[in-house]
């Protein structure tokens, strides 16, 4: 770990501006995964910002219906939530699923959202790797690739994003709000929020440098069986082969997001109409272009059946 | 003591303790957090400092260039020790590759750099600034590759072993198989890293360390030292865990006890966790063939075992061949390993080496042979018993209750309600199957000492190198002098794990419990003889009872034969040929149901029972954790482990926890252990055996082997996973 300096921000604003004051500095919250990585000198932040005191630590409904889930609710707190069980379920439902309960007691939403990706050559510093150390190329390529991913990948990088709750936030058309270093503030799309890896794999949202996320905001409720499934080989604790979160209506219409798959959760809009005709349908659209490796080509069929059974569930 | 003849009835038998569950004696150190592991034994040296390790980039090469200015210009570094420094070295014999490397490279993370301290978080971040530069070369890492290279040449199979014409049998045996299987490298993943304090004292050496073989990691220090080994002393008294990844000095040893003498302070190194897969030992993966041939009613008539893996130049194969020498009749016979040269870290003993892969193999190719016949897969085994050596058929087993374990374990599992046509049973989503395999492992004889002292009080110290790895030594140590004494558990104090003890058999190869008990034994009827002799009995007569000796009408407290000091003394047991005559090995049976998801073709494990014959239980209760333990870890081979290599860079890529993945509580279903009654007078005069691995041998297997019986999927490359089985699942929807 390099040395690093500390504080404490008194405001969301004073944190943004804090962190362009400093070049090379992070935030940090929960430090799950921050602190690993900085370790292991992947991440080294010069400036270590604590947000932890900034009381964006609740979940709130908005005037018009929404729901306001502040950047620093623990996982385990916002999985808990009465109100994001009754109407969101598949947003606790991945929580549960993800990482294990003392993590989850510390890790964020912000932080959730923020997490770095799990292929193995990232973590280890004797190996190129395109997003650890841009241009030195990607030793995933024709590696050991069974968990990456098998859509939207680039010559320069095939990482997966491996939050479960982002899957979960993505097939319910949750909103990223952050504030600027200048103090202003702005709503992001969960869909446009996390980018595919392109040749710049090292850039993974379309954060500006200082950007703090101060909520994710979740809109008014839509109904439907809320299911979500992430596929394992053991029961516990493991990162998710292939995940699929679905809302589904009793029309059989519906929505669904992959996680596990690709750089980002993956969600095609398109490909949901094809919901009431069922998996192969909608699996052949949202997979539609994918270039998995000879390794992790079983991630096709496996989402189709995947889904399937989701779909089958709903149905009851 | 040497023991040629069987056992007689001897103090033992009278089973007051031995043979009772008993919870361990160490329990309590363990669960307040005050037994003392190597990595924080702040209290025995002061001025401790810390080491952290650089490890090799490449996996074969040489060190082109190193710098350690940038390190050493770190505050707090007081020192930076690499092959340039290090002096000369030798190596140990047990070390395939040298623990500290450079200027050649012998794998991957092969450490190539200490840096010394203040403190941990100083040293960590200036050994991330030794610049090392490497001239890589081409090295072997694929096994399968190096299979094909290895073709069909006689060179190979000097050494197998053979018995009539497999040939001519196999080839006019009506029903045969042949096929060809894999298992991966694996990890040991035990909970406690390697981890070391070093400190000298003028020319000695004191090291606190976590080892499971006091006297190899003595030796092997004071060779790779080049000092005497009087004086090094290893000291290692709680282990967190080791597998056969700490039956040998490692580099964490070596490098503190460098680093302490660069340094001029005591240093601790403990191995991070991402360095442990690549710069320590594993499993080797093999690929194995196997080719059984039988008579249309069941019997085989021919049956070969050929198993390929790959190591370092001064490496071993894996035995994955040697219980087919010994497990099922058959006149015709060929067994044999085939060593490839691989540049990937040294592959060593884990957990039950060779029956580990090995009965993961042949028991699948049982199963698949049962089926051929259309004969039941326990039926199939019970016909192919054998109560004599195969190969040599004048010598008898010891002790060989392998049908009575598969008739119990059917029995209690239930096995007539498996379906024998696969495919057949579904609970809602899962498709549930049920499979079974034999388990087999050797008894190991070796001799091991203690020494015993009685004191004032009556209390009775044993003192032994030998080692607990969370086995449960310290309880059965204790239990075996209380037995012997006549006096109360809680008379007992058990100190091991330090090399100014007694040498000990160690703990490995499942010989820990019953060689180090019965050195234990050994030197108890010495003091007794001591004892008798002290207060005036007969030593043949005298009874030793509730902590009193007495013959006739006369008792005399036990504590008196100490007087005003203390009695002492120190044998151990050695064996003459008795295992020669007879075949001492340990049996079982594991039966296991599994669902497998019919849609995503994930597999759970849902019951588990072991069936075990091992000669005498010295402690039901830690006897039983061993066993569940050694099922866990096989539910982790069957359906989760492997490291994966990288056939390009040469090194094990998922080298952490996060990556490989070993069972957590959500795949530990229900498990039953079963310990058949049993006493072998040939083993010792613990008359016990082992069962720490016996409980591994064949789990693997029965799980593969349920997935089968589930879903009609033969996956015959461990491990067995999702991606293996999903093309042939059933539609859905
Ligand atoms: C062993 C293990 C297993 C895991 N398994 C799973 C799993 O199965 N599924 C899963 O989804 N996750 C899993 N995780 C990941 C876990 O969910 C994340 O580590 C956690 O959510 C990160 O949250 P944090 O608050 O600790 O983030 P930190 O580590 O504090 O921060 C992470 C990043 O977010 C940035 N950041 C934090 N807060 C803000 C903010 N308000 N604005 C802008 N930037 C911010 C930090 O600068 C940093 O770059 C696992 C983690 C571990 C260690
Ligand atoms: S896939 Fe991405 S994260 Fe993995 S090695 Fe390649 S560039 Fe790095």
């Amino acid at each position: 770990m390099k040395p690093f300096s500390y504080e404490r921000a008194g405001s969301p604003a004073e944190a943004a501006a804090a962190a362009v004051r400093t070049p090379g500095a992070k935030f940090i919250a929960g430090g799950t995964n921050l602190l690993d990585l900085m370790k292991l000198e992947i991440e080294t932040p010069v400036h270590l910002i604590d947000v932890n005191g900034l009381s964006l630590d609740k979940v709130e409904p908005t005037p018009d219906g929404a729901l306001r889930i502040g950047a620093l609710v623990r996982n385990t707190d916002l999985a808990a939530d009465e109100r994001v069980r009754r109407d969101y379920g598949v947003l606790s439902r991945a929580l549960l699923a993800g990482a294990s309960g003392q993590l989850r007691n510390k890790a964020t939403t912000a932080g959730n959202l923020l997490q770095r990706t799990r292929c193995p050559y990232f973590y280890d510093t004797a190996q190129p790797c395109n997003k650890r150390r841009p241009g030195s190329g990607c030793a995933a390529i024709g590696g050991f690739s069974r968990q990456l991913a098998v859509i939207g990948g680039s010559e320069a990088c095939i990482a997966t994003h491996p939050s479960d709750m982002a899957v979960a936030m993505r097939v319910l058309d949750a909103a990223v709000e952050t504030v600027r270093p200048d103090g202003a503030a702005r709503s992001i799309p969960i869909a446009e929020f996390h980018r595919l890896p392109g040749d710049t794999p090292h850039i993974e949202t379309v954060l500006e440098p200082g950007e703090l996320i101060t909520a994710v905001t979740l809109p008014r409720p839509v109904g439907g069986t809320h299911i979500y499934h992430k596929v394992r080989d053991r029961a516990s604790y493991a990162f998710a082969l292939v995940a699929v979160a679905a809302v589904v209506q009793p029309d059989g219409s519906g929505r669904v997001a992959l996680g596990g798959v690709a750089h980002k959760p993956w969600r095609v809009e398109a490909a949901e109409a094809e919901m009431p005709k069922g998996a192969k349908a909608v699996t052949a659209q949202l997979l539609a272009g994918a270039k998995p490796t000879p390794e992790n080509a079983f991630k096709l069929p496996l989402v189709e059946r995947t889904l399937g059974s989701v779909l089958a569930e709903a149905k009851g | 003591m040497k023991f040629d003849t069987p056992a007689t009835t001897n103090p033992i038998d009278q089973l007051k303790v031995i043979g009772k569950p008993t919870s361990r004696i160490d329990g309590p150190l363990k669960t307040t957090g005050t037994a003392p592991y190597a990595y924080e034994r702040h209290d025995v040296v002061p001025d401790q400092v810390y080491g952290y390790v650089v490890g090799a980039g490449i996996a074969k090469g040489r060190i082109a260039s190193l710098s350690v200015a940038e390190a050493k210009a770190v505050p707090g570094v007081l020192a930076v020790v690499t092959h340039e420094t290090a002096g000369k070295l030798g190596k140990g014999k047990r070390n395939a590759a040298p623990l500290l490397g450079g200027p050649e490279i012998a794998h991957y993370h092969q450490a190539v750099a200490l840096v010394v301290a203040e403190s941990f978080e100083q040293a960590r971040a200036a050994a991330n600034l030794v610049r090392v530069e490497y001239r890589k070369t081409d090295g072997a890492f694929d096994l399968a590759r190096a299979k094909d290279a290895m073709g069909d040449s006689a060179e190979h199979k000097k050494e197998d072993s053979v018995v009539g014409d497999f040939a001519a049998a196999f080839a006019a045996a009506p029903v045969k198989l042949d096929e060809t299987y894999s298992t991966p490298d694996e990890t040991h993943a035990m909970m406690e890293p390697h981890a070391s304090i070093a400190a000298w004292q003028g020319d000695r050496l004191t090291v606190w360390t976590s080892n499971q073989m006091i006297d190899w990691a003595a030796t092997d220090l004071a060779e790779t030292l080049k000092m005497p080994k009087e004086k090094v002393r290893v000291i290692s008294p709680f282990v967190g865990g080791g597998f056969g990844g700490k039956l040998f000095l490692r580099a964490d040893t070596l490098l503190a006890a460098l680093g302490a003498r660069a340094a001029g302070r005591p240093v601790k190194v403990a191995l991070p966790r991402p360095m442990m897969a690549n710069n320590t030992t594993h499993r080797p993966a093999t690929i194995q063939r196997v080719r059984i041939g039988a008579t249309a009613d069941g019997r085989i008539t021919a049956i070969a075992h050929e198993s390929w893996s790959g190591n370092l130049p001064d490496g071993k194969p894996e035995t994955a061949t040697d219980q087919t020498r010994l497990l099922y009749a058959g006149a015709n016979r060929l067994s044999g390993t085939r060593l490839a040269h691989l540049d990937l870290p040294e592959g060593n003993a884990m957990r039950a080496p060779g029956e580990a892969p090995g009965l993961m193999v042949l028991e699948i190719a049982m199963d698949e042979m049962a089926e051929r016949l259309k004969i039941d897969p326990v039926e199939f085994r019970i016909l192919n018993d054998t109560q004599v050596d195969p190969e040599k058929p004048e010598r008898p087993f010891s002790q060989r209750q392998l049908v009575q374990c598969l008739r119990t374990g059917a029995e209690r599992f239930g096995w007539s309600k498996r379906s024998a046509e696969p495919a057949r049973m579904r609970e809602g989503r899962w498709l549930v199957g049920i499979g079974m395999a034999a388990a087999f492992r050797n008894n190991l004889l070796t001799k091991s000492a203690a020494r015993v002292r009685l004191d004032k009080r009556g209390v009775v110290t044993v003192e032994t190198d030998m080692t607990d790895i969370g086995t449960g030594s310290y309880t059965i140590i204790a239990q075996t002098a209380a037995e012997m004494m006549g006096v109360g558990l809680d008379r007992v104090v058990v100190r091991l794990g330090d090399s100014s003890f007694p040498a000990s058999a160690g703990s490995g190869g499942q010989w820990g419990a019953n060689n180090s008990t019965a050195g234990v034994y050994a030197a108890c009827v010495k003091l007794r003889e001591a004892v008798a002799q002290k207060l005036g009995f007969n030593s043949a007569d005298a009874q030793f009872a509730d902590g009193q000796v007495g013959s006739g009408n006369r008792r005399v407290p036990l504590a008196q034969a100490a007087g005003d000091g203390e009695l002492t003394a120190e044998d151990g047991i050695e064996y003459g040929d008795l295992d020669k005559k007879a075949q001492q090995s340990t049996f079982g049976a594991h039966f296991v149901e599994v669902g497998v998801d019919a849609a995503t073709a994930e597999i759970r494990v849902r019951r588990m029972l072991a069936v075990c014959a091992a000669g005498r239980i010295l402690n039901p209760l830690s006897a039983r954790s061993q066993v569940i333990g050694a099922m866990t870890m096989g539910v982790g081979a069957a359906l989760m482990e492997e490291l994966a290599v990288d056939t390009r860079g040469g090194f094990f890529v998922n080298h952490d926890l996060a990556s490989y993945e070993v069972p957590v509580h959500a795949d530990i279903p229900h498990q039953e252990v079963i310990f058949l009654d049993e006493t072998d007078p040939m083993s010792s005069p613990m008359k016990a055996k082992g069962v720490g691995e016996l409980g591994l041998c064949g789990v693997g297997a029965a799980i593969a082997n349920a997935v089968y019986n589930a879903t009609g999927v033969r996956v015959r490359d461990y491990p067995v996973t999702l991606d293996k089985l999903i093309d042939r699942m059933p539609p859905i929807g």
